[in-house]
């Protein structure tokens, strides 16, 4: 079984510090990571690899540093770690993003072997809302399934899985063909500590770094800032919260200011009548 | 802009989610064309209709399908695509809920259009829409514009105000008959998990707890005030992690987004992860017992006190109110 994982390099967004005038992360000051939803989504590949036997391989889409990101996932017991980097995909909105992976991750089964499996992270914490995913087996033809919270079964001879997934009012339990394109949600799974012979391996590890001119049959009108439909315009700060009022007093006073503040709201009530 | 808008419409147990309407609302600030609402499963009854007139939709489009009446996105897919292939909309419109994150980036994919999720505001700057979006866990918003048609977006709940027309329009009701094939996928068991009735991510009232719930006992006391409030009760991630309820309740980064107009947070300390799930609620009130915790400084009302002593009065008033 050959699985990939997504996963992306991002800026630490609990800590990052905002440029004051454009608003855009001040890369200088602010450390990267590992996008957290996307070490769910290793974990979950290194498990497949461990019940069912096969490899794993992780391919990222972003600048030069984002060895470190692969290297994490060469850590967790990944075999094989691939980059795509160039100024070319500069710029890219999800869409090109998803067109960009899609081509390297066919190169990838010319190169390793066909892929049966990819998996991604739920989404990524510097701005997408988990289109890519979905944007990319949509271009290999492949099944989506997200919010995936737990891999029940694979059935390789049958090219079948079987998995649980989040929905709307609770769970299901869905079976696909292979190949299948998961998103994992975070609750599937604890990233695991590396181990040292992992930690050694990943300390030297040097990706297969493709450039756009590596990606043969691409069309380069569909990737970076010329391949995105859609354009940032601006990017400012929210409100800034002022910290309300607090409620003083004794604990008969404050639940009757509550009850008070409840009930001056009389689109409140109304909600009350409909259960 | 003049093309047609296509909204997919959602229902909840037959009754429009009010999602569908903000879409509506939301699809007229893009375009003065026809605005054209997509219905899957069964077909629509005569308060539908008139629900979405009145919300300025202008044709009512149904597909009915055994296979439409629970998601898959491989059955959506089809029926989508034969609505668009149908409609020619230069506008698609979805909820950023759990079937909208799922199936718009498919359809953009296949239609090579650009697509901005979580829109929060439409404004028009000379003529140009902009769509507005958080960004970096709610600590900047940004602005985007789609150069080309179609134009898809997902708005999430909450934020963008359903506007009722005066004059309610006249649907036009129309059912495009469609054969599904090959379906890949399939649903095996479908487990409900018995909630309080309200969905977290449109409720307008949220009531929810942290680790400083201590557990079972603590959550009981808030779906006791979530029930006398009728509001949906949300948790931590902390609350989650400590086995107290399920990952399905967990507001933030990685859990649900609610903009709901009231919120109560109680016994949460307000990490920034879990802010950027909550922080845009119209109203928000927190129960702590630290008056330094995080939290109380994007609260609007700030009780620092034990929520095992706040909660059981108020419960008993307002159970008080409402029986009166
Ligand atoms: C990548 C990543 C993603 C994350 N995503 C999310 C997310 O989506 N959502 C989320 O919520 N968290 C998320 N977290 C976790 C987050 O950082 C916090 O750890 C979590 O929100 C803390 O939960 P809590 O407030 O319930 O617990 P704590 O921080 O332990 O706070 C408990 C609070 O309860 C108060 N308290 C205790 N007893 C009482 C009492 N009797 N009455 C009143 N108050 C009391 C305490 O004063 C304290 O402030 C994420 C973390 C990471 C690293």
């Amino acid at each position: 079984m050959h699985t990939l994982v997504l996963v992306k390099q991002v800026p630490d967004t609990k800590n990052a510090k905002l440029h004051p005038v454009t608003y855009t992360i001040d890369r200088s000051s602010t450390v990267n990571i590992t996008n957290p939803s996307d070490l769910h989504a290793v974990e979950a590949a290194v498990r497949l690899k461990e019940t069912y036997g096969g490899i794993v391989s992780s391919l990222s889409m972003g600048p030069p540093s984002a060895v470190e990101t692969i290297r994490e996932t060469i850590q967790m017991g990944v075999d094989h770690g691939f980059m795509i980097s160039d100024r070319a995909f500069a710029g890219a909105d999800t869409l090109a993003t998803a067109y960009a992976l899609s081509i390297a991750a066919q190169k990838i089964e010319r190169t390793v072997s066909p892929l049966d499996l990819i998996i991604t992270g739920k989404m990524t914490i510097d701005g997408d809302t988990g289109q890519v995913g979905p944007g990319v087996a949509r271009r290999l033809g492949w099944y989506v399934l997200t919010n995936v919270v737990d891999i029940v079964e694979v059935q390789l001879k049958d090219r079948l899985m079987t998995v649980r997934r989040q929905n709307n009012s609770g769970y299901e339990v869905v079976r696909t063909p292979l190949p299948a394109l998961l998103a994992v949600d975070p609750s599937i799974n604890k990233p695991r500590r590396a181990s040292m012979p992992n930690m050694v391996r990943a300390a030297r590890y040097q990706p297969t770094i493709w450039s756009a001119n590596d990606l043969e049959g691409v069309d380069r009108s569909k990737l970076g800032l010329k391949g995105s439909p859609t354009i940032v315009r601006k990017v400012f700060p929210p409100p800034k919260p002022e910290g309300g009022e607090r409620v003083e007093g004794s604990l008969e006073d404050q639940v009757k200011f509550l009850t008070k503040i409840l009930l001056e709201r009389p689109e409140w009530i109304k909600t009350r009548e409909k259960v | 802009m003049q093309g047609r808008a296509l909204i997919l419409g959602e229902r909840k147990d037959g009754k429009l989610r009010q999602v569908t309407l903000e879409a509506t609302s939301a699809a007229k600030k893009v375009t003065s064309g026809e605005v054209v609402v997509l219905l899957l499963g069964d077909g629509s009854d005569a308060s539908t209709k008139e629900m979405l007139g009145a919300y300025g939709a202008d044709r009512l489009l149904t597909i009915e399908h055994e296979a439409l009446r629970h998601y898959t996105s491989d059955a959506f897919m089809q029926a989508l695509r034969a609505a668009v292939d149908h409609v020619q909309p230069e506008v698609i419109v979805f909820g950023h809920t759990a079937i909208g994150k799922d199936i718009a980036p498919r359809l953009a994919a296949r239609l090579g259009a650009g697509l901005i999720s979580d829109v929060v505001d439409i404004v028009e700057k000379d003529g140009v829409v902009h769509f507005v979006r958080p960004i970096y866990a709610g600590k900047a918003f940004e602005e985007r514009t789609i150069e080309k048609a179609p134009m898809m977006f997902t708005i999430r709940p909450n934020n963008i105000a359903p506007l009722a027309e005066s004059a309610g329009r006249n649907v036009q009701e129309e059912t495009l008959a469609l054969e599904i094939k090959d379906l890949r996928s399939m649903i095996e068991e479908v487990v409900k998990k018995a909630t309080s009735g309200v969905d977290l991510s449109e409720a307008k009232i949220v009531v929810s707890g942290g680790r400083g719930t201590k557990g079972e006992e603590g959550f009981k006391l808030l779906y006791e005030l979530a029930e006398v409030l009728g509001g949906a009760v949300g948790a931590s991630r902390g609350a989650c992690d400590a086995g107290y309820v399920d990952y399905a309740l967990q507001i933030g980064q990685t859990g649900k987004v609610v903009t709901p107009d009231l919120y109560i947070a109680c016994g949460i300390s307000g990490a920034i992860q879990h802010l950027a799930g909550m922080s845009a609620s119209k109203v928000i009130v927190a129960i702590n017992k630290d008056p330094e915790a995080p939290i109380f400084q994007v609260a609007d009302y700030g009780i620092v006190g034990d929520m095992f002593e706040v909660l059981p009065p108020l419960i008993e008033a307002f159970k008080k109110i409402k029986s009166a």
